[in-house]
């Protein structure tokens, strides 16, 4: 494993509160290092859980075991109106220190969580993709910074639903 | 057959920028065919990028995600030539893989 010594904190503390309150009620060091490992690879499987909720809290809490709470630190670009739902261009950066982790969700779709992506050590807080909307609503970024979330939105209007005829 | 992947990587400086553009249906499960029928979900749920072998990205998608997904992201570190893995996985087991050299 390459990452600093915060980097493990990082992962511990997100680990104890993914749900694993003995480590934290223990507190002891070793024993917190011992088990990031076993959970790093746990934490390495593909989110399903949290790409079922239907709620936007539902959905950070499946994904990260936390909340979030809003920054202008964290930048969203998405158009103020998308003629086709289908393709609605979305980027998000942040010049926060730290970044392990970006989410973007989309309340008004019947799932709400569309991408999560990891930022590994090195990669740049930066990432833009393309995604469907089902009617006009919010677009939620999401980032993990220093083992805390925060979080911008903005509201996309949509003229043609990206989800179905 | 072509691959579906196709990788653009070049590297400024000390940064390494990658767009990525994956040709998948990304069937989200909701749209119903011309026969009035579901199409069933289909969709990349996980997307990797490594750099020389060390991973640099990880995108983990659900079927909001569009058709044929494009990604853009950016790393520190990487030179032209370096080789640049990139892989997914659908949620019906496929894969595909490309392996590509910076710019």
């Amino acid at each position: 494993m390459n990452g600093s010594s915060s980097d493990r904190a990082t992962l511990s503390r997100r680990v104890v509160l993914q749900g694993i309150a003995t480590i934290a009620v223990a507190g002891v060091a070793g024993l917190r290092f011992d088990l990031t490992g076993a959970f790093a690879a746990a934490n390495d499987a593909y989110p399903e859980d949290a790409f079922r909720q239907k709620s936007e809290a539902d959905a950070i809490k499946a994904l990260y075991g936390k909340t979030a709470e809003a920054s202008d630190k964290v930048r969203l670009d998405a158009p103020e109106i998308a003629e086709n739902g289908a393709v609605v261009p979305v980027s998000v950066s942040s010049s926060l220190p730290d970044v392990t982790s970006i989410a973007i969700l989309v309340p008004a779709n019947p799932n709400t969580l569309a991408a999560a992506y990891r930022i590994l050590p090195g990669t740049t807080a930066m990432v833009a993709n393309r995604l469907k909307m089902a009617k006009t609503g919010n677009v939620i970024a999401v980032v993990e910074a220093g083992g805390k979330l925060y979080s911008a939105a903005k509201e996309v209007k949509v003229t043609i639903g990206g989800c179905g005829g | 057959m072509a691959s579906s992947i196709r990788v653009r990587a070049t590297s400024r400086g000390d940064t390494t920028e990658v767009q990525a553009l994956v040709q998948h249906p990304m069937d989200s499960g909701f749209v119903k065919n011309a026969r009035g029928e579901l199409i069933p979900p289909h969709f990349i749920q996980r997307l990797a990028i490594e750099h020389d072998g060390k991973p640099v990205f990880v995108a983990d998608w659900g079927p909001a995600v569009s058709k044929d997904p494009y990604l853009k992201f950016a790393f520190k570190g990487g030179k032209a030539g370096d080789e640049l893995k990139v892989s997914w996985t659908d949620n019906k087991g496929a894969t595909d893989q490309l392996t590509t050299k910076i710019q």
